[in-house]
């Protein structure tokens, strides 16, 4: 079946949906949108750097984007920039840069829009098993750092007084976004990563009782809107990424249309309950 | 405050931090043993919580020493939460945030404060009192050996502020843990504060809060309208403390000791 590029396209897919979902619910809670579409934009020039180094282009990407979120931290302290005036100087730049780049290296015919839009039927074996270990490498270490990175999100201050010491967390956290646009990008592309993180977690977020919920909650709106928006590409013959990214939208409207309906009949039905225990 | 055993729980020796060139706090030493409480009071930018920071050790010093017993379990409730309203966090899972605590913890440290009613209430519904509360048991849920509260009874009324201070002192007790409380209420200070410390860069005066209120160091950095006003809160142990410390009772001891509270004015 592996060999068969449609099921690779929606296992890869379904894959990456199941790494985003968790790390989006960060970058929501963190209102980190624009640092994750510093790091996804800067991902180009890993791309031509992987083309003129002749590496893997995932490995070029995920340390290009480690090395865009140190800068990051870095500037932070020495540029008197707010944090996104700096972010936006590193994505334009970097995408900049890369597209030149990529324009010089006459010699290999590179598929831009591919890199940009997301490649998702040209996922081979190897793609798939570095989205797999990745992936899994990834939630592990999310899990094992969700504590001091959770508790950091809801007070840095508390964490630290506590003991937590939330800025490991925080750099590890870093290398976790670097490594899931690594992975994510052939799926999605360079422009769309940052919806794959963001709007399953917005979907997620109006049904959800308890952080860990709404982690979970994000994973399977990933999953659905991967499925959905492939299968949408496939039927209409529509580019891959903006599809799905279109079935995320679509996703999130219905969730936010459907949220206050359920509200409210929970509302009454807890009503009547609390009225039966009252008589 | 001279012995240093096995019961000191932090200690500053001379300590002192800046940045850019300027000191935020120099020369604070100050130490706490279990079953303190210490208040650091003074004005705005008079250096409490870098002093208080520097205490818990989450400050590199550019001068003298702070020491903590080793595996200082602390529980802290900071001047300012703002919880994000993107995130689905309800008040039992907000006291587990930086450890695990059983149910019977939680109920418990929900009870003390008197907010078990609000076990499953998402936090960002809260009203500010409630908050408060809610602040204090996730402090608390863990038995903490020292308890670091800045500001906490910001934005709460008169009555409330009694209230809470009273909860303080029966968690103190209770728990027997160390506490080190900020304020910038310079017109109040517990009676139960076993020392203050008033700060204005330095350590200006410190002592019992009797001591303090009459001293010529305080009257100069407050002015003497001020000071004459420093009212020592003494609420008349003639009642006994509920073990659930319910929110009933509370009020009903805040309202006892509003009849007989003992202002000890200093003209």
């Amino acid at each position: 079946m592996l060999d068969d590029f449609l099921f690779r396209a929606f296992l890869g897919g379904v894959g990456v949906a199941i790494v985003t979902g968790p790390l989006g619910c960060f970058v929501v809670w963190r209102r980190l949108a624009y640092f994750g579409d510093t790091l996804s934009h800067s991902a180009l020039l890993g791309v031509a750097l992987a083309i003129l180094l002749e590496v893997n282009i995932m490995l070029a990407v995920f340390v290009i984007s480690v090395l865009m979120g140190l800068a990051l931290l870095m500037l932070r302290q020495i540029a008197p920039l707010s944090s996104d005036a700096l972010l936006g100087l590193l994505a334009h730049s970097t995408l900049a840069i890369g597209l030149i780049a990529l324009s010089f290296m006459t010699w290999v015919r590179v598929d831009l829009l591919g890199f940009l839009f997301g490649d998702v039927l040209a996922i081979n074996q190897f793609d798939l098993l570095t989205i797999g270990l990745g992936g899994t490498v990834v939630l592990l270490v999310l899990k094992i750092i969700w504590r001091p990175l959770f508790a950091a999100t809801v007070s840095p201050e508390i964490a630290r007084a506590e003991g937590l010491r939330p800025e490991r967390a925080e750099v590890i956290f870093m290398i976790l976004m670097a490594s899931v646009i690594a992975i994510s990008m052939k799926i999605v592309g360079v422009l769309l990563i940052t919806a794959l993180l963001i709007i399953p977690a917005a979907s997620a977020r109006c049904f959800s009782k308890s952080p860990e919920q709404m982690a979970l909650y994000s994973v399977l709106a990933g999953i659905l809107s991967v499925i959905v928006g492939l299968q949408g590409s496939l039927t209409w013959d529509t580019p891959a990424g903006p599809s799905i990214v279109a079935a995320l939208l679509l996703l999130f409207i219905v969730s936010t249309l459907t949220m206050p309906k359920i509200r409210s009949i929970k509302r009454k039905y807890s009503n009547d309950a609390g009225d039966g225990a009252m008589s | 405050m001279t012995k240093s055993d096995s019961s000191t729980l932090i200690e500053l020796k001379n300590a002192g931090v800046k940045r850019a060139g300027k000191w935020l706090a120099r020369g604070i030493s100050f130490s706490l043993h279990a079953g303190e409480i210490v208040t650091l009071i003074g004005p705005n930018g008079a250096g409490k919580t870098t002093s208080a920071k520097m205490a818990l050790g989450l400050l590199d010093l550019d001068e003298g020493t702070a020491l903590q017993k080793t595996g200082l379990l602390v529980g802290y409730v900071p001047q300012k939460v703002s919880i994000d309203w993107t995130l689905p966090l309800r008040v039992k899972r907000f006291l587990n945030l930086t450890g695990s605590c059983s149910e019977t913890e939680i109920n418990a440290a929900l009870a003390m404060t008197g907010t078990s009613h609000l076990l499953n209430s998402e936090v960002n519904t809260l009203s500010g009192g409630e908050f408060q509360r809610v602040l204090l048991s996730r402090a608390i849920a863990k038995k903490p050996e020292l308890l670091v509260l800045d500001e906490p009874v910001q934005g709460v009324d008169n009555a409330g502020e009694e209230a809470m201070y009273n909860l303080i002192e029966t968690i103190a007790k209770t728990l027997n843990c160390g506490v080190l409380l900020i304020s910038h209420d310079l017109h109040f200070v517990m009676s139960a504060t076993t020392h203050v410390i008033c700060l204005n860069g330095h350590i200006c005066c410190s002592g019992t809060p009797r001591a303090v209120s009459t001293s010529s160091e305080f009257r100069t950095l407050y002015g003497s309208k001020i000071s004459a006003n420093l009212a020592i809160y003494e609420h008349m142990h003639d009642h006994t403390h509920g073990t659930d410390g319910s929110i009933e009772k509370l009020e009903e001891m805040a309202e006892n000791s509003n009849e007989n509270k003992e202002i000890t004015t200093d003209a």
